[in-house]
């Protein structure tokens, strides 16, 4: 794929922000459409907007759990990027139609007090580059119709994303075994979906651990303060206007997204 | 044998279980049974099995989970008897020779310290009744073949039991918030499943008052020392000869599984 076709898969997915209206698969259009060439897509839209003044607040991590993998046909995640734009605040109304398709899922956040630089970056660093943890809710969405996604696609669309909405409870990692974390979630106050920690890829240190390293691999670093969000916990479950949303985690806290039509 | 009863259908499920062979389910030959008739004919299996030498050990309950009860299309877990016979010592791989198609579920397990009568137990009480909460792994196990079965069938069929296995540690129930206390499942390594107390009936709690309030319409009580396996967790799993099975837990540490 050249870069004049990245240029207009980037474009495409761009101007479905704008529309919000969703685009064919990006593998219909374009047959030859490969891992990094996904990757360069997902690139050249994050530069347009970091041009048009957003910056980057972290990453997140996609495609972590067996299920999805195995969807999708891959054995590993992906990542994506956080935009200063995406950040939405616990509680206060979020406009559900500024999205397309989107769907919400529960992760651990964790927050870094110093810079990781992959690659070679260990668990034990990792866990020592962490600040704290905040309970989390991600806001994926699709820029493709139906949610009708390759690997390709996906991770050409910033891995899906959508925005976050961060808790307030702060949580050392030491005070916490994030594997066996238990988690519920609640869709105006009914139980649709519970889970643990470790259904991120095993734990959600190995997914921070794979994201240092890979991001690493092209010269990126983690830096300090940034946000990363390993991965869901339970399956996603499909939000609209006028549905409240919260996750509770064992010893975590808990955090609310209330949705709203404009 | 051209008619169906109670004992005949007592008789065809023990019979289907000791030589571990498969069967239609019986309500395709028998319409004719209800629910009520299939706990008579799981009350007539209990006294068959006591009859032998088996000793009660406590009670399950069986579609705990919403999902399970949509696709079975009822409002409410339903119950069954659990004898020794149906003990795995921690470290015992499943009898595959004693099994059809065994599967494996995590579950939330309560040791009795009080008795707990029912009609009108609550969530509370039935709570204040536990002695210790340990994490257990259940093999369900049907004597249907590819686990085919209606509702009464599988209330004839003392819901599908097989054999437990319990973990090492029991702790006070005050000490933990069941519905937020989660189990990771590993098969061979890999994770394969999680979830959290709150996907047995909102609480494991709930699910103990409404076997003590399904037994006291059934004429009993849940009695000191009873085990009561509160209902899988997440999906069973199954136990193939050679595979392992690990549930970790928050609070109540693993339990492992071997296939035999």
């Amino acid at each position: 794929m050249n870069a004049v076709a990245q240029a207009e898969a980037a474009d495409l997915l761009l101007s479905a922000y704008e529309s919000r209206v969703p685009v064919d698969p990006l593998v219909e259009k374009y047959g030859g459409l490969t891992l990094d060439d996904a990757y360069e897509i997902q690139l050249l839209q994050i530069r347009h907007r970091m041009m048009a003044g957003a910056t980057v607040k972290g990453h997140k991590v996609g495609l972590s759990s067996p299920a999805m993998q195995r969807q999708m046909g891959v054995s590993q995640p992906d990542y994506g990027h956080l935009l200063d734009d995406m950040f939405w605040l616990e509680h206060l109304p979020i406009p559900a139609d500024r999205f397309l398709q989107p769907r919400v899922e529960p992760e651990v956040a964790f927050v870094l007090k110093r810079p990781l630089q992959g690659p070679g970056v260990t668990v034990a660093e990792a866990a020592a580059a962490v600040d704290f943890v905040l309970p989390a809710l991600e806001l994926i969405d699709s820029r493709i119709r139906d949610w009708k996604i390759s690997i390709f696609d996906t991770i050409a669309d910033n891995a899906s994303s959508g925005g976050v909405v961060l808790g307030s409870t702060l949580t050392r990692l030491s005070a916490v075994d994030l594997r066996l974390v238990g988690c519920n979630l609640h869709k105006d106050g009914e139980l649709v979906a519970t889970g643990a920690g470790g259904a991120v890829l095993g734990s959600p240190l190995t997914s921070l651990v794979w994201l240092a390293n890979t991001v690493g691999a092209h010269g990126v670093a983690l830096e300090a303060g940034h946000v990363v969000l390993p991965g869901s916990v339970t399956a996603s479950i499909p939000v609209r206007g006028g549905d409240s949303v919260t996750a509770a985690f064992a010893g975590l806290g808990s955090v609310t997204a209330r949705f709203t039509e404009e | 044998m051209s008619t169906w009863d109670i004992d005949r259908a007592a008789t065809v499920l023990l019979e289907a279980e000791d030589t571990r062979t498969d069967r239609a389910a019986i309500t395709e030959e028998w319409p004719g049974l209800d629910l009520t008739t299939a706990y008579a004919v799981q009350d007539e299996t209990l006294r068959r099995r006591l009859e032998r030498g088996e000793k009660l050990t406590g009670v399950k309950l069986g579609l705990t989970s919403r999902a399970k009860q949509q696709r079975m299309n009822v409002a409410s877990p339903l119950t069954a008897w659990l004898t020794d016979a149906m003990v795995l010592p921690a470290g015992d791989p499943v009898a595959q020779d004693r099994l059809i198609h065994p599967r494996a579920e995590p579950e939330i397990v309560f040791v009795m310290r009080d008795r707990v009568a029912g009609p009108g137990v609550t969530a509370a009480a039935a709570l204040a009744a536990v002695g210790s909460v340990h994490a257990g792994i259940e093999v369900i196990d049907s004597r249907y073949r590819d686990f085919k079965f209606t509702l009464p069938d599988v209330v004839a069929d003392n819901a599908s039991s097989g054999c437990y296995v319990t973990g090492p540690v029991g702790r006070p129930p005050e000490a933990l918030d069941l519905a937020l206390e989660a189990c990771l499942v590993e098969v061979d390594g890999q994770v394969v499943d999680s979830a959290t107390g709150a996907a047995v009936q909102g609480h494991p709690a709930e699910a103990l008052a409404l076997a003590a309030n399904d037994l006291g319409r059934r004429g009993h009580a849940i009695e000191p020392g009873w085990v009561v396996l509160t209902g899988g967790m997440t999906d069973a799993v199954f136990v193939p000869p050679g595979a392992k099975v690990a549930a970790h837990f928050t609070n109540l540490g693993s339990v492992f599984l071997a296939g035999g």
